[in-house]
C-alpha cells in the first residue's frame, strides 16, 4: 500500500467516523424533538381552557358553556386507587420470592410471566377483565377498570421492587434473625423499611403507567359523563375523556381535549420526575452512609 | 355473670394466649405461603389470559379455523363473515414501516447515550427518553390528529404521491389519517424503548473490547460499529424485537390517526385498520356472540404474537446477559 493510498483511505475513515458520530448526536435531536412539540403544544393548546370551574365542574352538554373535568379526575383517583390496592400487597410479595429464590422454578416463571405480563398489550387486558368481571356482572363498572389497571401496574411493581429489595445488604436481614425475629418481622420491620423509598419509585411510575392507559378504560370503566364514585357503576377516567373529545366533531370539546391532555400529562410527567427525585435522593443518602 | 366471666377468663386467656404463640410460631409459614401464592399469581395471570382468550373465541375459531387469519372480509352487517386479514396486514405494514424509521434513529440514541454523550449530558438526556417513553399513548393520539398529521403528513405524503406515485405503496390520492401517519407516530412511541434497551446493551460490553479496538488504532466509530455492535448484536436484535412487541400491541393513537378502514390498499397514504384498534373500536358494538368472539379471537392472536415475540426477545437478551461475566460489566 502506497503513502498516497493510505492517506485518502485513513481521511475516507475519519470522514466516515465523523459522519456517523454526528448521526448518533443528530438522532438524539430528533428523538427529542417530538417530546418537546407535544409538551409545547399541549401547553398552548391547554392553558387558555383551564380555570379553576374545570377541575371542579362537571361536563357540560355542547355548546354549553363551561363545564369541567371533575367527574374524570374523580374516576381516575377512584380505578389508579383500586388497581394500587390490588397489585400492591402481591407485587410487593412477589418481588420478595423473585429476589430471595431467583433460581428456583417459580423465580425463573414468576421472572419470565413478569416479562410477558409487561408486553401484553393493554387493550388485550381489557378483553380479559371484560369476559371476567364484566360479562358476568352484565354491565361497566369502576372495579373492572380498576382491575385492569392493578394487571397494568403488577409487572412494573415486581421489577422495581425486586431490584430494590436486591439492594438491601444482607447483614441488616442476618442481624434482624439473630435477634430472633421471625422472618415476617424481618420483612416487615427491616426490609421493606430499608427498601421503602425504592418501593415508592416503583409504585409512583406504576401509577403513572396506568392513569394514562385508555384503551381497556374503553370497555371496563367505560365512563360516565356524571359524577360518579360508586365501584358497580361506569365511571369516567382522564385518558378516556380526552379520547372521546378528540374525536368528537365539536371543536368546543377538542378544546377541552387539549385542557385535559394538559392535566392529564401534567399528573404523568410529575410522578416519573418525582420518582426520578425519590431515587436520586435515595442514591444520595445511601452513598453518604456507607463513605 | 361477672363472676362466672372472671372463673372462665384465665383459660379465654392462655387459650387466645396460644392462638397468638401458635401464630407468631407458625407466623413465618403463612408469611411463606402468601409469598408463594403472590409468586404464582404472576405466572397464573398469563396463563389465565391466554385460557380466556381461548375460551371466549371458541364460536369463532369453530365458525373459521384457520382461515380467520387469510380470509379478508370483515362482514357483521350482512353475512356475518369474519376474516382478520385486513387487520392483520395493517398491524404488520405500520409496526414494520415504524420500525425501519425507529430503529437507525433509537440505536443511533443508545450509542449516544452510552458511548459519546459527555457524562453530564447522560442522565437529563436519558431522563427526557423516559418521559418521552411515559406519554400517555392517548396523548400521541390527539397531537399526530390534530398537529402532527396536518404539519408533517399531509405534506410528506402529498410530496411522496407526486414524486413516487408510480410506486403502489405510495399512490395517491392523499389522506390525513393514513398507515404512513399511524407508522411515523408508532415510530415516535417506540424509539425510547429500543434507545434504553440498546444503551443498556453497549453499556453491558466489557470496556476492554473497546480498549481493544483503540489500540489497534480503530477510529471510534470503526470501534462501535466493528466491535460493540457485533458483539452486543443478539441483545441489539433482542431490543428492536420488544420495540415491534409495543408497536404492535399499541391501540390509543393507532386508532386516532389510522382512519379505521377496511379496504385493503397497497398504498400507505390510505387509511388502514389494525388488530387493537378494531377491537378498540368495534368491541362495544359487538351485537351478537359470533361478532364478540370474533373480536376476541383477533385479541387472541394479538396476545399469541407479542408472547412469541417477547420469549424471542427475552432469549436473545438473556444470551448477552449470560455471556458477559457479572465482573467485567463496566
Amino acid at each position: 500500500m502506497d503513502r498516497r493510498h493510505s492517506r485518502s483511505r485513513s481521511l475516507w475513515r475519519k470522514g466516515v467516523n465523523a459522519l456517523m458520530l454526528i448521526w448518533c448526536g443528530l438522532a438524539m435531536v430528533v428523538a427529542i424533538i417530538p417530546l418537546l412539540w407535544i409538551l409545547g403544544h399541549v401547553f398552548l393548546m391547554g392553558l387558555p381552557a383551564l380555570s379553576w370551574s374545570f377541575f371542579t365542574a362537571l361536563p357540560t352538554p355542547v355548546g354549553v358553556p363551561g363545564g369541567g373535568i371533575a367527574n374524570a379526575l374523580v374516576g381516575s383517583a377512584i380505578t389508579v386507587g383500586v388497581g394500587l390496592v390490588l397489585a400492591t400487597p402481591v407485587g410487593v410479595l412477589a418481588a420478595y420470592y423473585a429476589a430471595a429464590h431467583p433460581n428456583r422454578p417459580l423465580g425463573l416463571a414468576l421472572r419470565f410471566g413478569t416479562d410477558v405480563l409487561s408486553g401484553v398489550p393493554s387493550i388485550v387486558m381489557g378483553i380479559f377483565v371484560y369476559t371476567l368481571i364484566v360479562l358476568p356482572q352484565r354491565h361497566f363498572s369502576a372495579l373492572a377498570g380498576g382491575v385492569v389497571l392493578a394487571f397494568i401496574m403488577l409487572p412494573t411493581i415486581v421489577r422495581s421492587t425486586e431490584e430494590m429489595l436486591r439492594l438491601v445488604p444482607p447483614t441488616l436481614r442476618e442481624a434482624s434473625a439473630a435477634l430472633g425475629a421471625p422472618e415476617w418481622r424481618t420483612f416487615l420491620a427491616v426490609v421493606l423499611p430499608a427498601a421503602g423509598n425504592g418501593v415508592l419509585t416503583g409504585l409512583l411510575l406504576a401509577v403513572a403507567r396506568a392513569a394514562g392507559e385508555a384503551a381497556p378504560m374503553l370497555f371496563t370503566a367505560f365512563g360516565n359523563p356524571f359524577m360518579s364514585t360508586a365501584l358497580d357503576r361506569p365511571i369516567a377516567t382522564l385518558p378516556h375523556t380526552i379520547f372521546v373529545y378528540t374525536i368528537s366533531p365539536y371543536a368546543d370539546w377538542q378544546a377541552k381535549a387539549w385542557a385535559t391532555a394538559l392535566v392529564l400529562i401534567g399528573l404523568v410527567l410529575s410522578l416519573n420526575v418525582a420518582s426520578r427525585i425519590l431515587s436520586w435522593w435515595r442514591a444520595h443518602r445511601l452513598g453518604s452512609v456507607t463513605s | 355473670m361477672p363472676q362466672n366471666r372472671s372463673r372462665k377468663s384465665p383459660v379465654e386467656e392462655s387459650r387466645t394466649l396460644s392462638v397468638v404463640r401458635q401464630l407468631w410460631r407458625h407466623g413465618d409459614r403463612f408469611f411463606q405461603g402468601l409469598v408463594v401464592l403472590a409468586a404464582l399469581a404472576v405466572p397464573a395471570l398469563v396463563v389465565a389470559i391466554g385460557y380466556v382468550l381461548w375460551n371466549g373465541s371458541a364460536l369463532s375459531r369453530r365458525a373459521f379455523g384457520w382461515a380467520f387469519l387469510y380470509t379478508a372480509r370483515w362482514d357483521p352487517a350482512i353475512d356475518r363473515i369474519f376474516g382478520a386479514l385486513p387487520f392483520i396486514e395493517g398491524t404488520l405494514v405500520t409496526s414494520l414501516l415504524a420500525l425501519l424509521v425507529a430503529v437507525p434513529i433509537s440505536i443511533g440514541v443508545g450509542i449516544f447515550l452510552a458511548e459519546l454523550a459527555p457524562p453530564w449530558l447522560r442522565r437529563p438526556a436519558g431522563f427526557l427518553m423516559e418521559l418521552l417513553a411515559a406519554v400517555p399513548s392517548v396523548i400521541y393520539g390527539l397531537w399526530g390528529l390534530f398537529v402532527f398529521i396536518p404539519a408533517v403528513v399531509r405534506p410528506l405524503g402529498e410530496w411522496l404521491s407526486a414524486h413516487l406515485g408510480f410506486l403502489p405503496i405510495f399512490a395517491g390520492p392523499v389522506f390525513g389519517p393514513s398507515r404512513l401517519a399511524a407508522a411515523l407516530v408508532l415510530a415516535i412511541m417506540v424509539s425510547p424503548t429500543i434507545a434504553a434497551f440498546s444503551r443498556d446493551v453497549f453499556q453491558a460490553i466489557p470496556q476492554s473490547q473497546r480498549e481493544a479496538a483503540l489500540a489497534l488504532g480503530a477510529t471510534r466509530w470503526e470501534m462501535i460499529s466493528q466491535v460493540l455492535v457485533p458483539y452486543g448484536l443478539s441483545g441489539l436484535l433482542g431490543a428492536v424485537i420488544l420495540g415491534l412487541g409495543r408497536a404492535l400491541g399499541e391501540t390509543m393513537a393507532v386508532t386516532m390517526v389510522i382512519g379505521n378502514n377496511l379496504d385493503l390498499s397497497a398504498s400507505l397514504l390510505h387509511p388502514g385498520y389494525t388488530m387493537a384498534s378494531v377491537i378498540a373500536n368495534e368491541f362495544t358494538e359487538a351485537t351478537y356472540d359470533l361478532y364478540l368472539q370474533a373480536l376476541v379471537e383477533v385479541g387472541l392472536v394479538l396476545f399469541a404474537t407479542t408472547l412469541l415475540l417477547h420469549i424471542f426477545a427475552r432469549l436473545l437478551i438473556w444470551g448477552v446477559a449470560r455471556r458477559i461475566p457479572q465482573e467485567s460489566r463496566v
